[in-house]
């Protein structure tokens, strides 16, 4: 029997695969994002779990909201990537280092 | 074993397989075609869950939307991407670590979760209510409840979409545009001289 349990373990794995993509592809922005993507994913895959066993469309709705998040995120992100390449060349983002900050 | 299980079991390694693909493949093609994959198996997820309607979303959302303009950014723009490998190895002990402590507090912090007074867990997946679909029952609550914060998302998406434009958009010297006014602007007068030029002259334009 699946239970709540066996849900949370594939979404914390999934999380955890999200992080570890962030660290180990920290020159490549594109796969940042994506593992960005992976991030929201499995959270809402608690959200969906949590929302079908304790009854409740809540979290089915604030997974809807968080899908909505991602897709505009995934846009901003993309866009300010493209500006980023046209401006440098290149998409290494270990040292932006133009405006000095 | 049901089929059920069979199926939580099938999407549950497909989904974490092709998730450690999108992270560790060398072409970042090959990253977001393993990043549909691992969306189609999460929207498997929720249909064993019960949820329908946001299972259809994603896919439609993510893989329809949000994977294709991935795909567009990576095949348009001309990356080294040998070059943005180096470090690979260097980086791999540590992520290694962090995602181990963060692996293993959230085990324990669920762990050791139980639901508060009054909060009743079903052992076994709750749909909804008698005589309503999935997508009904997100409908009476998203539309009556959370009316407003569903105009926020929108709103959301529209400034995201206008940031977009405006971060994208260039104007690039020495392109002929079309101005309506200066069309509408123009007479005869401006336009058109008359000339007797004398022969072997020419006309001075």
């Amino acid at each position: 029997m699946i239970g709540l349990s066996h849900y949370l373990t594939v979404s914390a794995a999934l999380f955890v695969l999200g992080v570890l993509g962030i660290f180990i592809n920290r020159k490549n922005v594109i796969i940042i994002l994506m593992s960005i993507e992976l991030i929201l994913l499995a959270v809402n895959i608690n959200f969906v779990a949590f929302s079908a066993y304790l009854q409740q469309v809540h979290g089915q709705i604030f997974a809807m909201f968080v899908l909505t998040v991602a897709a505009g995120e995934a846009a901003i992100g993309l866009a300010i990537l493209v500006i980023y390449f046209r401006n440098r060349g290149t998409i290494a983002v270990d040292g932006p280092d133009m405006m000095k900050g | 074993m049901t089929t059920a299980v069979f199926a939580f079991y099938l999407f549950a390694t497909v989904l974490l397989t092709s998730a450690v693909m999108v992270i560790m493949s060398r072409n970042p093609v090959h990253s977001v075609l393993w990043l549909i994959v691992a969306f189609f198996n999460a929207g498997g997820l929720f249909i064993l869950l019960g949820a329908e309607f946001l299972a259809m979303l994603l896919i439609i959302v993510y893989v329809g939307a949000v994977a294709v303009l991935f795909l567009f950014v990576v095949m348009m723009l001309d990356i080294d991407f040998a070059e943005l490998r180096t470090g690979f190895a260097r980086y791999l002990p540590l992520g290694l670590a962090v995602a181990g402590v963060i692996f293993a507090e959230i085990v324990l912090a669920v762990g050791a979760w139980t639901p508060g007074a009054g909060v009743a867990m079903n052992d076994r997946l709750a749909g909804p209510p008698e005589g309503m679909t999935n997508t009904q029952w997100i409908g009476s609550v998203l539309y009556t409840d959370y009316l407003f914060v569903f105009q926020a998302a929108g709103l959301v998406l529209l400034v995201a979409m206008i940031g977009a434009i405006v971060l994208t958009h260039r104007q690039r010297p020495g392109t002929k545009r079309q101005d309506i006014g200066q069309q509408v602007a123009r007479t005869p007068a401006g336009a058109v001289h008359k000339a007797q030029p004398g022969s072997g002259q020419g006309v001075e334009l």
